[in-house]
C-alpha cells in the first residue's frame, strides 16, 4: 500500500482537461488508485465522474492511494502529472518557455 | 408578429428568420427516448436473459463512447473538446460498473442507469459552476445508452446522407455545432425564438430557418417540405406551383447576391453594410459576401465553454486573424459580453436572481478588471502585429461616466477609436452625453428592445413584445441617431433588426450610418437601400414612428416601399 500527498498545480483545478488527462493516466497505470481531498472519502481515481465531482481547486492537496506491484512507480508518475499545469497549451508557444506573464490573476 | 395558423391545410406556421426558402426532405433530430424505467431488453422478440441484458448494457456504453469519440475527432476545436469529455463520461469505469452491478442485482437497465446518473448529476449540481453545466453532457450520455440498450435510434443530430431540412424540438449549441453543414438546407424548430442561438447561427450561414413551428416534430423523416422563412411556413408535400415560386425567388436571390458594390441609397447617400462575426473562421468566410467590414466581432465566442479566460497571447492571435481576414477593412471589436444568457465559468456571478439586470457586459469590470485589461492589451498587440487599427466598443454601458472610463482605458492601451453599445434605454436617452465621451456608438437592437419592453429575449412566447418595430424602441433609436448626427459621429446598428430590409430603410431614415448583420442578409438589404432615396427613407422613418403599434408601423412603411422591391424580396 503506497500513499502520496500532492497539491494540484493546474490553474483550473482538477476538472475539465486536467481531470481527463489524470484519469487516463490512472487507467493506463494498471493498478487500482484512489484519490481523496484532505480528510475526505477516497474515490476511484480512474473515474472522470468521481474525480470531477471532488471539485478540487487549484493549489489544494489531494491524497493518492494505490495497491499492487507497481504502486510506488505509478503514484510517482501521477504525482508528477498533478504537479504540472495540465491546462497550459500543449504547444511550447513563444520563447524558451519563460513563465507566462499572465495578465489575468 | 405571426398570426394564428392560416393558409392551406397541413401548412405549419411559425416565425421565419431571414427570407430564404428551400424544398427538401425532413431529417428529425431525436430527443431523449421516452421509455418507462422498467422497459425490458428484447432479444429476437423475447425478453433477454440476465446475461444477455448485462452484455447489452456493457456494449451500449462501449458503442456510445466510441461514436462520441468519432464525432469529437470529426468536429475538432471547442466542440471536439466538449464531445471528447462527453465520450470519456460514457467510457467511465465507475459509471459502467455501478450500473452493471444494479442490473446484475435484477434492476431493469433504464432504472439502474437513471439511479446512477442521478447520483452523479446531484454531485455535479451540488458542486455548482462549471460542473453543474456538465450535467447536460451526463444526461446526453444517459439518453444515448438507453437508446442503444433498447435498440432505439440514437438521439441527437442524425448523420445527414443527403441535403436535408433539419427539424428539432430545440437545438442545443452543441447540436448546432455538430451539424454537417454541407447537407443542411434549412432549420425548423418547435421552440426557440427569432433572436435565439439557432436563429442567429442560421442567419450567419444564410440558411432558411423557421422557429416556433407547432407540430414540426410530428413530420416524418424523409417527407419533402417547403420551408419559407419569409412567410414563416413549413409546407409538407409542396405542389408544383409552390416549387416554381420558390425557384423563382431563389433565382432572384442569386442575382442580388452577385451585387457587392458599397451600400448607398438611390441618390448616393452612403450606408456602410457590415457583417457580424464571432470567430476568425466567420471572418474568413466573408470573402465574397460584399461586406464592407465587420460591424460586430463578438469576442465572447472565444471565451465560451472554457474554465479559464484565454491568455493575452491566445486572444491577440484570434484578433489578429480577424484583422488579417478583413485586410484593412473596418473591424469593430466588442469586448467581452458575458453574463445573463451567455454564462462563463470564470466570470458569471453565481447567485444572481436576475442576471439580465445584473453584473454582465461592461459591468464585469467591477469584479474582474483583469478580463478587460487583458482583452485591450491583446487587441493592442493584434493591432501592432497586423498594422491595422481596429475599433473597440463595450457592451451594456448605462452611463456617460462608464463610457468615459472605458474610453480612457482603451485609449491608454493604445486603441484609438473607441465606442460603446447602446442597449440600455438610459444611454439612448442620454446619447448626447455619451457621444461626448466616445468616437461612435452602435445600437444593439435585440437588447435595447429587451430592456425597453421589459421582455426576456429567451422567452419565445413573448416575441411580439420583443419587436424592433415597437414605436417605443424606434423612439430610442431615433434619439440616439439624432445625437450622432448632431455630434457628427457614426451611429451603427448591429442587432438583428439591421437584417430586415424594411427596417434597414427606416434606420437609414433615422440617421444611422452603418448596418451590421449576418452576412447572409447583406444582399437583400443592399438591394433595398439602393432602390430607395434618402428622402424616401426619412419619410418611412417618420411613418414608422407615427404609428401606435409595431404592426401598424411596419404596414405604413411597407406602403411606402418600392413595389418591385416588395415583389422581389417577398415583403
Amino acid at each position: 500500500m503506497a500513499e502520496r500527498t500532492v497539491a494540484v498545480a493546474s490553474r483550473v483545478g482538477l476538472h475539465a482537461r486536467p481531470a481527463m488527462l489524470f484519469t487516463q493516466a490512472v487507467a493506463a497505470g494498471g493498478v487500482p488508485v484512489t484519490i481523496a481531498r484532505q480528510g475526505g472519502a477516497p474515490v476511484d481515481a480512474s473515474s472522470i465522474l468521481f474525480v470531477m465531482s471532488l471539485g478540487v481547486p487549484h493549489g489544494e492537496e489531494v491524497v493518492l492511494h494505490a495497491d499492487g506491484p507497481h504502486a510506488d512507480r505509478v503514484l510517482d508518475e501521477l504525482v508528477a502529472l498533478l504537479s504540472t499545469d495540465l491546462d497550459a497549451p500543449e504547444a511550447g508557444g513563444d520563447g524558451a518557455g519563460a513563465p507566462a506573464a499572465e495578465a489575468s490573476s | 408578429m405571426t398570426a394564428a395558423t392560416v393558409g392551406a391545410p397541413g401548412v405549419l406556421q411559425g416565425v421565419g428568420v431571414g427570407r430564404r426558402a428551400v424544398v427538401g426532405p425532413v431529417a428529425q433530430v431525436r430527443s431523449a427516448p421516452d421509455v418507462p424505467p422498467d422497459a425490458a431488453v428484447q432479444v429476437d422478440g423475447r425478453p433477454a436473459t440476465p446475461q444477455e441484458t448485462h452484455a447489452a448494457v456493457e456494449s451500449a456504453f462501449a458503442e456510445v463512447a466510441e461514436s462520441l469519440r468519432a464525432q469529437s475527432a470529426a468536429a475538432g476545436g471547442t466542440v471536439g473538446d466538449v464531445l471528447a469529455a462527453t465520450a470519456q463520461m460514457a467510457a467511465d469505469n465507475a459509471l459502467r460498473t455501478q450500473v452493471l452491478a444494479r442490473v446484475d442485482a435484477g434492476e431493469p437497465p433504464v432504472a439502474a442507469l437513471d439511479g446512477v446518473v442521478d447520483m452523479f448529476a446531484a454531485m455535479f449540481t451540488q458542486a455548482g459552476g462549471y460542473l453543474a453545466e456538465r450535467v447536460t453532457d451526463l444526461r446526453s450520455v444517459r439518453d444515448r445508452v438507453v437508446a442503444r440498450v433498447l435498440g432505439l435510434p440514437d438521439p441527437g443530430v442524425p448523420r445527414l446522407a443527403r441535403p436535408s431540412v433539419v427539424v428539432a424540438r430545440d437545438l442545443a449549441p452543441a447540436d448546432t455545432a455538430a451539424l454537417d453543414l454541407e447537407n443542411v438546407l434549412a432549420i425548423v424548430t418547435e421552440l426557440g425564438g427569432p433572436t435565439g442561438h439557432t436563429a442567429i447561427i442560421a442567419g450567419q450561414l444564410g440558411l432558411p430557418c423557421v422557429v416556433r413551428v407547432t407540430g414540426a416534430t410530428g413530420l416524418e423523416d424523409g417527407v419533402e417540405v417547403a420551408v419559407d422563412a419569409a412567410a414563416g411556413t413549413v409546407t409538407p408535400h409542396p405542389g408544383a406551383d409552390l416549387r416554381a415560386e420558390l425557384d423563382r425567388r431563389r433565382a432572384a436571390d442569386e442575382l442580388l447576391t452577385a451585387d457587392t458594390a458599397p451600400g448607398a441609397t438611390a441618390d448616393g447617400h452612403a450606408v456602410a453594410l457590415l457583417a457580424n462575426v464571432g470567430t476568425p473562421a466567420d471572418a474568413e468566410r466573408l470573402g465574397g459576401s460584399g461586406a464592407e467590414g465587420v460591424g460586430l466581432f463578438r469576442t465572447e465566442v472565444l471565451f465560451l465553454e472554457r474554465t479559464q479566460a484565454p491568455t493575452v497571447e491566445e486572444q491577440a492571435e484570434a484578433y489578429a486573424a480577424v484583422l488579417r481576414a478583413l485586410d484593412g477593412r473596418k473591424v469593430v471589436v466588442r469586448t467581452l459580453d458575458a453574463g445573463a444568457d451567455k454564462p462563463l465559468a470564470f466570470a458569471t456571478q453565481p447567485d444572481e436572481e436576475n442576471p439580465a439586470l445584473g453584473v454582465r457586459g461592461y459591468r464585469l469590470v467591477r469584479p474582474h478588471p483583469e478580463l478587460l485589461r487583458t482583452q485591450l492589451e491583446a487587441l493592442a498587440r493584434a493591432q501592432e502585429a497586423t498594422g491595422t487599427t481596429p475599433w473597440v466598443m463595450a457592451p451594456m454601458i448605462a452611463t456617460a461616466d462608464e463610457a468615459r472610463d472605458f474610453a480612457a482605458q482603451a485609449r491608454a492601451a493604445g486603441v484609438a477609436t473607441v465606442g460603446v453599445m447602446v442597449e440600455v434605454p438610459a444611454v439612448a436617452l442620454r446619447a448626447r452625453d455619451v457621444l461626448a465621451e466616445v468616437d461612435f456608438v452602435s445600437l444593439g437592437t435585440n437588447d435595447l428592445a429587451q430592456y425597453t419592453m421589459a421582455t426576456d429575449r429567451l422567452r419565445g412566447e413573448l416575441a411580439d413584445l420583443l419587436d424592433a418595430w415597437q414605436p417605443a424602441v424606434l423612439d430610442l433609436v431615433a434619439a440616439t441617431a439624432a445625437a450622432g448626427v448632431e455630434a457628427g459621429k457614426p451611429v451603427g446598428v448591429c442587432g438583428e433588426s439591421a437584417s430586415d430590409p424594411l427596417m434597414a430603410l427606416v434606420l437609414v431614415g433615422l440617421g444611422v450610418t452603418s448596418l451590421s448583420m449576418a452576412a447572409g442578409a447583406l444582399p437583400a438589404v443592399r438591394y433595398a437601400v439602393r432602390r430607395h432615396t434618402h428622402e424616401r427613407c426619412v419619410a418611412m422613418a417618420a411613418a414608422a414612428r407615427a404609428a401606435r403599434s409595431a404592426a401598424d408601423g411596419r404596414a405604413a412603411v411597407l406602403a411606402l416601399a418600392d413595389p418591385q422591391v416588395r415583389a422581389t424580396l417577398g415583403l
